[in-house]
């Protein structure tokens, strides 16, 4: 499309890079592979894709602060506007499109059911304040969702306010953090371990509510050893952020001695539940000692991550926790229910450490998570557990002659960690590899995380691919494996070939950040 | 199960290959006596139709906002998105897609995201904004940390005019985190005195316009009081449409200006999901919360776009990070950036006129009712009247006759006297029916 300077947006000045020995085209275009200009590029301030009439003439009563100047945001009609956010969707790789073994992401299937279901206006339309009798319908939702996640947990309550994984750890760690106040050992209580091959929101978490992060060695058997904790363990504990099934993919086999080290010692054991798609119906953190753990519904219950978000990080607590509680949270009233909206509000017993959000969290995540575990049952998650375990042994099955693995041989849960052993001196990096795999069709893995692994590759395949699927998967990557091995560098190194972009630069873009479009300036015309 | 492809064959198959005989084998390392034996319980798997017939009942049984005349507000409001917008978020690309950490197949989202950013620091009236935040309470939170760490002071100052759950958010943050709050008393006309509340300790003062009780506030002198004691002026507005109306908080002097953004493009949902706006002046940059997008040039020259100064973030710099913000909601924002572009400047002024115009007609038939008076001079979707009771029953009473009138001072306030006091919100959906049908029950009821 052209943009209003009359130039071609994203056309190259090298037009060749058709590849194919093609002709280039005048557009850039390359038919379905059409280039899109910036929106302040191509908009109008003048036009609107929206018919509504102006008020009557009346009094503004807007306490003198009018608007001057305008807001200088262009517009679209309704046919340009599809066209343009159709395009740049066609620029994005999604689960739909194929497989995508992002680790730690679980980027399952999303069932297109639970998309009408959270739209149903008696969901979908409902205001947060009004009145508690006209949305009893919405907290018999929640309480059911509630229901399924202590079920499935083993835990004592719930509390379903946090809006994504981060926020439930934060809900978590203020909730160990309450308990160890209550008990007046707030001024000695200070350290949170945290094994070095945690998830980055994990130290964040703990660090941005005042603990001081002490990490846990890792070990060559991708384990925590319940010794290693052991000797970090004293007075000044406050607890433990431990990820289970692990961020290498693995069961932590000790969990339970660890959970019973740690509250010997007095502290609590957060449980980052990430991974929960692993265990669903196979085992439950309450019987393994856990006192907090969030549940991203965007991962082990299906709801989209829809280019980064929204999510719902619902936190579940043990006993020695659930008087803590975050408001607000659901409590029966006669026949209904009613929602505890203010510490003061609180009955006898319960002690809530405050509020985290306004209103009550994601009910559109909730309505999704509970409409996939409904179509799913109980006997539906367990069997996604296994299918999901199933798939990734599976990959690290068919790949392990050819790939290395740091742990050596041993079955993994949801997902296959390799490392970049295999690659040494092929002058093929991890990050090659991802991006030879664009052009090969699929999303590339995880890379580079967890952190205690060199040149990590996390493979989640999940348990919506078919054996078919993921048998090209494996040859595909099989065959980039011994491509790589047989010195074919270039066609990592220059990847992506293919996509709607080469490699990007993310120096540039960090040195001199460019985060807003500016209008540039008028090219005044040469003089005839 | 019709989400699962593997067939029994499959799995057998799939296991010999991996050299073990049965699934268990692949949970070796789950403590024997912790491995469940006997199923959950929990009901079977349904079929599509079983569920939409269980949810379908649980939804009946709520009251639609489309389906009254509506006047609640408070944080959230409704409007009318449409139905592209919600058509084109469910794009399998943008639906199904992660966060943007392969930009070469992402530009999808992240043009997007640079579109977002744009459009958002032009409503507000900034250099630069993020990539969104939760919602607006948990980006206030995250406002007063950065300015903590901007100013390397620990005092925040918040104006009683801030949304309660905001200022409860803030206040759970700050005693977690050892952090001092000055809290002024609510009031319904604004009139607190701020100025006295920022000293040379002060890190920031948190204001919200139009404020929880409706009031648009001068922020300018605030903004110069705030600074001259080399304290951060935070912005807050829980109403984006206002700013298609109202002076910009960037032109007030304000240093960072967070807020809702639910209003263009994204539904009521009960609270969440939203999007959390985030913007401050282009000094700051280093110091946000949240991710941000970038522009630069692909490998053949391309303009092109990244996630950038990624050194802020958990993921990256872990407990030094300037948050521990991840997942964000991203496709809230692209909900926000589409209905923004239907817009444009011309549609938004002119809803936006639309708005203030239905809140002043409603205002003044209110007004007129006797016993009933309103309380907020200066205000754009949304003021508080006085009622001559309390209006947690009132409110109740018009429900059961099917008109949402607002919301009560007392739901967000509860014992602090303000009993009487309800926040009505008139937005382009209310017709002169509606606002009839209000002023009929509220009369009746009075
Ligand atoms: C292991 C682990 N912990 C925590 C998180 C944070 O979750 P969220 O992105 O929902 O905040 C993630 C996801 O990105 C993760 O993979």
């Amino acid at each position: 499309m052209l943009n209003r300077s009359g130039q071609i947006a994203g056309r190259s000045d090298d037009a060749t890079s058709a590849g194919g020995g093609a002709h280039p085209t005048f557009t850039g275009n390359r038919a379905l592979q059409q280039e899109e200009a910036l929106l302040f590029e191509i908009g109008r301030r003048e036009t609107t894709g929206i018919d509504i009439a102006e008020p009557e003439a009346f009094k503004p009563r807007l306490n003198g602060l009018e608007r001057k100047g305008g807001v200088d945001i262009p517009g679209l009609s309704e046919p340009e506007t599809m066209r343009h956010f159709v395009k740049l969707s066609q620029k994005n790789y999604g689960i739909d499109t194929g497989l995508f073994p992002l680790g730690s992401c679980t980027m399952k299937h999303n069932p297109r059911l639970n998309e009408k279901m959270a739209r149903l206006p008696g969901f979908g339309d409902i205001h947060p304040l009004q009145p508690l009798s006209t949305v009893q319908g919405a907290l018999a939702l929640m309480e059911e969702l509630s229901r399924w996640l202590l079920e499935t947990t083993g835990m004592k309550a719930v509390a379903l306010s946090p809006k994504a994984g981060a926020h439930g750890e934060l809900a978590g760690m203020m909730a160990i953090k309450a308990a160890i106040d209550a008990k007046g050992e707030g001024a000695t209580r200070r350290v949170v371990l945290v094994p070095d091959s945690a998830h980055g929101t994990n130290p964040a978490t703990a660090a941005l509510i005042g603990f001081q992060v002490k990490p846990v060695p890792a070990r060559d058997d991708g384990w925590v050893h319940v010794e290693d904790v052991k000797a970090l363990l004293g007075p000044d504990i406050a607890g433990i952020m431990l990820t289970n099934p692990n961020t290498c993919g693995l069961f932590e086999p000790q969990i339970v001695e660890i959970a019973a080290a740690i509250h010997e010692a007095g502290g609590y054991f957060y449980c980052d539940g990430a991974n929960f798609n692993a265990i669903v119906g196979k085992a439950r953190p309450g019987d393994l000692g856990v006192d907090a753990m969030h549940i991203n519904l965007h991962k082990t219950f299906s709801t989209p991550h829809g280019g980064g978000g929204p999510g719902s990080g619902p936190v579940v607590l043990s006993g020695r926790l659930a008087a803590f509680a975050p408001v607000p949270y659901l409590k029966a009233e006669g026949e209904g229910l009613t929602l505890v909206e203010h510490d003061a509000a609180a009955a006898e017993g319960e002690a809530p450490f405050g509020r985290i959000t306004a209103f009550h969290g994601q009910m559109g995540m909730y309505v999704r998570a509970l409409s996939y575990m409904l179509s799913h049952g109980g006997d539906g998650i367990k069997q996604a557990s296994e299918d999901a375990v199933l798939n990734a042994n599976y990959v690290r099955a068919c790949l392990s002659d050819l790939m290395s693995l740091p742990f050596g041989d041993k079955p993994c849960m949801h997902e296959a960690l390799f490392d970049d052993a295999w690659l040494k001196g092929t002058g093929v990096t991890t990050l090659d590899f991802a991006k030879a795999m664009i052009d090969e069709g699929y999303h590339p893995m995880t890379v580079y995380f967890p952190l205690v692994v060199h040149g990590a590759m996390l493979v989640e395949p999940t348990e919506s691919e078919s054996k078919a699927s993921l048998d090209l998967f494996i040859a595909a990557l099989r065959d980039l494996a011994m491509a790589a091995k047989d010195g074919d560098a270039t066609r990592f190194t220059g990847a992506p070939y293919h996509a709607p972009r080469r490699r990007l630069d993310e120096t540039r873009a960090a040195r001199s950040p460019v985060l807003t479009y500016r209008t540039p300036e008028p090219v005044r015309e040469a003089a005839e | 199960m019709r989400y699962l492809p593997l067939s029994d064959a499959d799995r057998g198959e799939m296991l010999a290959r991996i050299g073990v005989d049965n699934i268990d084998a692949l949970f070796a390392d789950v403590p024997k006596d912790k491995l469940l034996t006997k199923p959950l319980d929990l009901p079977r798997h349904k079929s599509e139709l079983e569920v939409e017939r269980h949810l379908g009942r649980l939804a009946a049984r709520n009251v639609p906002a489309s389906s009254v005349p509506f006047f609640v507000g408070a944080g959230a409001y409704k409007h009318h998105v449409p139905a592209s917008v919600d058509h084109l978020i469910q794009r399998s690309e943008f639906l199904t897609s992660y966060t943007p950490y392969q930009p070469e197949i992402a530009q999808g989202t992240l043009q997007y995201l640079f579109e977002f950013q744009t459009q958002v620091a032009r409503l507000t009236g900034m250099d630069v904004a993020n990539a969104s935040m939760y919602d607006g309470s948990t980006g206030t939170g995250e406002a007063v940390l950065m300015a903590h760490r901007v100013t390397k002071r620990r005092k925040a100052v918040l104006s009683g005019g801030l949304h309660p759950h905001y200022a409860d958010v803030v206040r759970t943050l700050s005693r977690m985190a050892n952090d001092e709050v000055v809290s002024l008393a609510p009031d319904v006309r604004a009139k607190e005195d701020i100025f006295a509340a920022i000293d040379d300790a002060t890190s920031c003062v948190v204001v919200q316009s139009p404020d929880v009780f409706g009031n648009l506030r001068d922020l300018r002198p605030i903004a110069e009081k705030a600074h001259a004691h080399g304290a951060l002026l935070i912005a807050v507005f829980t109403e984006v449409m206002s700013l298609g109306l109202v002076t910009p908080p960037g032109e007030m002097g304000a240093d960072i200006v967070v807020g809702e953004g639910q209003s263009i493009g994204n539904g009521l949902n009960f609270g969440g999901p939203y999007v959390g706006l985030f913007a401050t002046r282009q000094q700051f940059v280093r110091q946000m919360p949240g991710r941000l997008c970038g522009e630069t040039v692909d490998a053949e020259g391309r303009r092109g776009f990244v996630l950038t100064l990624s050194t802020r973030e958990q993921h990256i710099r872990r407990d030094k990070a300037t948050s521990n913000i991840c997942t964000n909601s991203g496709l809230c924002c692209l909900a926000f950036t589409i209905h923004m572009t239907l817009l444009g400047e011309a549609g938004l002024t002119r809803l936006a006129r639309v708005n203030h115009a239905n809140a002043v007609k409603l205002a003044d038939a209110l007004d007129a009712l006797p016993g009933v008076s309103v309380q907020t001079a200066g205000f754009f979707n949304e003021f508080t009247v006085k009622l001559p009771k309390a209006a947690a029953g009132v409110v109740e009473a018009l429900a059961a006759k099917g008109v949402l009138a607002g919301v009560p001072v007392s739901r967000l306030l509860p014992g602090a006297g303000l009993d009487d006091l309800l926040l009505v919100a008139s937005t382009e959906v209310n017709t002169d029916e509606d606002r009839a049908a209000l002023v009929a029950g509220l009369k009746e009821m009075l």
